[in-house]
């Protein structure tokens, strides 16, 4: 089997596919709603050093990619060997060596890395026009704004992915969690102004 | 030197990997390999099936093998066709004997 086959493979066996796509989602969105709570309330704040806003938004992009990739590795490889357990019993022999023994060791990890990459990559997409900023380059907007905007665009690619994968109108989904991402910055708009 | 061209197995699996799985990695360990495979019975988290491989030289090893490899367990060999490479074409039939 090809290197590349074989994730695939011990993700088809484990039936994981489904769970590697939720935690990218549910991840992704924490992670870009994460970074727009940040951005907005520091464009509620008022004036603050740009670098200042970077560092504390990549703080928090750390933060949740190794709480994602930690979480997500120790209560997979839970999961994957009680699910071991069963079959083993079911089989009645020892699994260890076999496709589903490699998947308690492997799926685990690979769960973990998407679920911790996913809000890492998702957030520091945000922090470019930040990092250009910060560069000297000439934005459109803000550099707050574009960041802002760069959020909600991805929040709402996300609802479009979400609504491919239920095989429900794309443009829908993706205004559904526009909208929750839109309610986040009221929020915290309304909540900073008073 | 003998040759065993066709073996009949007596397999449990569970449901993943599927039949089809099971069969291509079969069939991929020789060039010639043929393979039938029938499920017997399927219970709640396993199948018991029957796997037939033939070809000019099969290799029981590596058949066993991929067998565990994808997770199943072999319970007995039911039948087995051998030839004699001096004879041309002998055959040796056999009765489920267990592993």
């Amino acid at each position: 089997m090809k290197p590349l086959q074989l994730p695939v493979f011990l993700l088809r066996i484990t039936r994981s596919q489904g769970i590697l796509r939720r935690y990218f989602v549910v991840n992704g969105f924490d992670g870009a709603l994460t970074m727009l709570g940040l951005i907005t309330g520091f464009l509620v704040s008022g004036s603050t050093e740009l670098g200042v806003v970077i560092n504390v938004c990549l703080g928090a992009a750390i933060a949740l990619a190794v709480s994602g990739v930690s979480s997500a590795y120790v209560s997979e490889t839970a999961e994957r060997l009680r699910a071991l357990k069963q079959l083993e019993a079911a089989m009645i022999t020892d699994l260890q060596d076999s496709a589903h023994g490699k998947a308690v060791r492997w799926v685990p990890v690979l769960i973990a890395l998407v679920n911790g990459s996913a809000p890492l990559v998702i957030s520091l997409l945000i922090l470019t026009p930040l990092w250009l900023a910060d560069a000297g380059l000439v934005l459109p907007l803000a550099p707050l704004l574009n960041a802002i905007v760069v959020a909600l665009m991805l929040v709402f690619l996300l609802g479009v992915y979400l609504g491919r994968v239920a095989g429900i109108s794309w443009l829908r989904s993706g205004v559904r969690t526009l909208a929750l991402a839109l309610l986040t910055t009221g929020l915290i708009y309304l909540l900073a102004d008073s | 030197m003998t040759c065993v061209t066709r073996i009949l197995l007596d397999v449990l699996k569970p449901h993943h990997p599927s039949c089809l799985e099971l069969a291509r990695a079969i069939a991929a360990i020789g060039e010639d390999y043929r393979v039938r495979l029938t499920v017997n019975e399927m219970d709640e988290k396993t199948e018991t099936i029957q796997i037939e491989v033939s070809g000019q030289a099969v290799d029981f090893d590596a058949v066993q093998a991929a067998i565990k490899a994808m997770g199943g367990a072999l319970h007995s060999i039911d039948a087995v066709d051998v030839r004699g490479s001096s004879a041309g074409q002998a055959q040796g039939g056999a009765d489920g004997s267990g592993t």
